[in-house]
């Protein structure tokens, strides 16, 4: 147990220190992936511990990242002008929706509340029915959809297929500035480090081993006295706010949020990352995540085309030969003590 | 055009997307039903008969060219299922969001392959002479309301397929097998059928026929190697709403999906139209969680 604390210490404080010994290119990559492994967290905590498979967590990054990401457009339009896109557009008048994310406080918080009060409706009513497994996946795949279609069909109001660009400045910080930057990949790396922690403790606890019995028998849990809805949307609140942090995070790092970051195919590769790095272990889900997006960027620019093989062998390769991904690959091999796990992850559904 | 017209209309239209959507979710609700496999590639497989109608229609020109196209089409992809079903799906039975993710990664591979061969924006198919012109009702309430022959067509290949579908489900060696397996697969193999080869007959046939759906679709939109994509979701809806491994349930969960979207496009934007949809299925979902047709179980665990 120690050996891996200080395992994760020494990553935590090498990883801190990217700033030394990274070009600024990288550290930005570095600090894009790091935003979206929060998201990962979440896909494992509720797909890896509690068999839910979510297609949708994109919806939820997506909440996160406009909550933001309207307030900045606010914040940076002249004063008592449109943001630009609205001008464009031909509005004259603010919608009333758009009117309470001039509040800075308000967005901040809406960043975490939206995704979650989005996601625990989702979950609520469709776990009501005991509607779950592939029913679940697919719906949640229609959400990203619906959501995408429908963000880039209402482009005056949410800038279209374009998103949200442009900031300039985020609560009186230039974006573009240095400082800017190299806080907020610290603030990136705090926040994954909390959300892991926060993440950690939940399936430490009584909460986690009822997800994970959900998981392997969600009948038998009901028959020892359990009512096993409570656990499934609270799961799946909190990943969806995690994914809200996630989509916050990114969209300051780009400067942008639009429905090419969150629509039915970026949101299945979310989970790509998580089967690659191990679905039921969280160090997996940032490892994955890590580690496909490094490979994706690598790829993509090296041969362009090669990217979508590349992605569709992975989906094909790591559910047949490694479904618990490379920690269990690790795990197997018993070489590396800091990605060991105490209980071997099932794969029973 | 008078409002009963534009009424008439869309709901012929809501009547033609349905056969395709029926054509689309029969395969995917057999295999679904039947052996718990949720296909993310059957999609790609509308796309890959939209090509081979292509190609064959530049081989043999444009009248015998679309029969040929049709059956190619129909084969290929049956083999191209039967390929898949023995080489990947096998390996994970009883893992249905598995085969979900693995799949996805084959639907990735023939896209780019598309994109790679035909290139990104897509090809047209001309319909042949007989097809492209349309039935006018003149003379009557309905003046002004023409029928596309083509769409006219996908309705009666869609109403063909399914009557074949159910004579083969209900007369023949091969429905016995399958009805056996969907009731109760164990006692099924217990009794001497080959389960293995039930499952590759009934995942080939569901895409042979989505094939046969791109073919006949490539008549009515350019084929895109994303043509699927923009199916598959759909498709899926209509499973849900079907129920597990029923064709009445699938007929009527099309005419359902299909007519509701055509008609809320009378109100509202396409756009508006899909976040409907989707709130309408979920709020379906509450009333009746299995779908319309389902088959009632006493086993502890389903997935």
């Amino acid at each position: 147990m120690w050996n891996k604390r200080i395992a994760y210490g020494l990553a935590l404080i090498v990883l801190a220190a990217a700033p030394l010994y990274l070009a600024p290119y990288e550290l930005s990559l570095l600090g894009r992936f790091l935003a979206l492994a929060i998201l990962a967290l979440g896909i494992s905590l509720i797909w890896g511990t509690a068999g839910m498979l979510s297609l949708g967590q994109g919806v939820f990054f997506a909440l996160g990242g406009y909550a933001l990401a309207m307030h900045l457009k606010l914040a940076n339009a002249d004063a008592g002008a449109l943001p630009d896109f609205m001008q464009w557009s031909g509005l004259d008048k603010l919608p009333w929706w758009w009117e309470p994310f001039r509040s800075p406080v308000f967005a901040v918080a809406g960043v975490f509340i939206l995704p979650g009060i989005v996601a625990a409706l989702l979950a609520f009513l469709v776990f009501r029915r005991r509607v779950s497994g592939a029913y679940f996946a697919i719906i949640t795949q229609a959400l990203a959809l619906a959501a995408a279609t429908f963000v880039i069909s209402q482009q005056q109001f949410t800038g279209g297929f374009n998103g949200l660009t442009g900031f300039g400045s985020v609560f009186g910080f230039s974006l573009t500035d240095q400082h800017t930057q190299l806080a907020l990949y610290w603030i990136t790396l705090g926040a994954l480090a909390l959300a892991y922690l926060a993440t950690r403790l939940l399936l430490d606890s009584r909460f986690g081993t009822i997800l994970l019995a959900i998981r392997d028998g969600e009948n038998r849990v009901r028959f020892l006295g359990y009512n096993p809805l409570p656990f499934k949307v609270i799961a799946f609140a909190f990943a969806g706010v995690l994914a809200g942090l996630s989509g916050a995070l990114v969209t300051l790092d780009l400067g942008v949020i639009s429905p090419a970051m969150f629509g039915v195919v970026p949101s299945i590769e979310m989970v790509i990352w998580v089967a690659v790095g191990g679905r039921a272990s969280l160090i997996g889900a940032v490892l994955g995540t890590l580690l496909v997006n490094f490979g994706k960027d690598w790829i993509s620019s090296a041969f362009p085309d090669l990217w979508l093989y590349a992605m569709g062998a992975a989906f094909i390769l790591v559910v047949t030969l490694a479904p618990t991904g490379i920690v269990g690959l690790a795990q197997r091999w018993r070489s590396i003590p800091m990605l060991r796990r105490p209980t071997p992850p099932a794969l029973v559904e | 055009m008078s409002e009963s017209t534009l009424v008439l209309g869309q709901l012929f239209n809501g009547i033609s997307v349905a056969s395709i959507l029926l054509l689309a979710a029969l395969g995917l609700a057999l295999s679904f039903g039947l052996m718990r496999v949720i296909n993310m590639a059957h999609g790609e497989m509308v796309m890959v008969g939209g090509y081979l109608s292509y190609m064959s229609i530049q081989a043999f020109g444009q009248g015998p060219g679309f029969f040929v196209g049709l059956v190619v089409a129909f084969i290929c992809t049956a083999l191209f299922g039967a390929l898949m079903e023995a080489t990947l799906i096998r390996r994970l039975y009883g893992r249905p969001l598995d085969t979900l993710l693995a799949t996805w990664g084959v639907s990735l591979i023939l896209q780019q392959a598309a994109r790679s061969i035909f290139g990104p924006t897509g090809v047209e198919v001309t319909a042949p002479a007989w097809l492209s012109g349309s039935l006018a009702l003149g003379g009557t309430a309905l003046t002004g309301f023409a029928v596309p022959a083509v769409r006219l067509f996908i309705i009666v290949l869609a109403a063909l397929v399914l009557g074949g579908m159910t004579l083969i489900l209900s007369k023949t060696k091969l429905g016995l097998l399958v009805r056996a397996v969907h009731q109760n697969r164990a006692m099924a193999e217990a009794l001497g059928a080959n389960t293995r080869l039930v499952d590759l007959a009934v995942f080939s046939l569901g895409t042979g026929i989505a094939g046969l759906a791109g073919a006949a679709l490539a008549l009515m939109a350019p084929v895109t190697p994303t043509v699927g994509q923009s199916y598959i979701v759909y498709a899926f809806l209509v499973v849900i709403v079907g129920g597990l491994g029923s064709l009445t349930g699938t007929l009527f969960a099309a005419l359902l999906v299909g007519i509701f979207s055509a008609v809320t496009q009378i109100f509202t934007s396409v756009s508006v139209a899909d976040v409907l949809l989707l709130v309408s299925v979920i709020v379906f979902l509450q009333f009746r969680p299995r779908g319309i047709v389902f088959a009632r179980s006493r086993a502890l665990e389903e997935t």
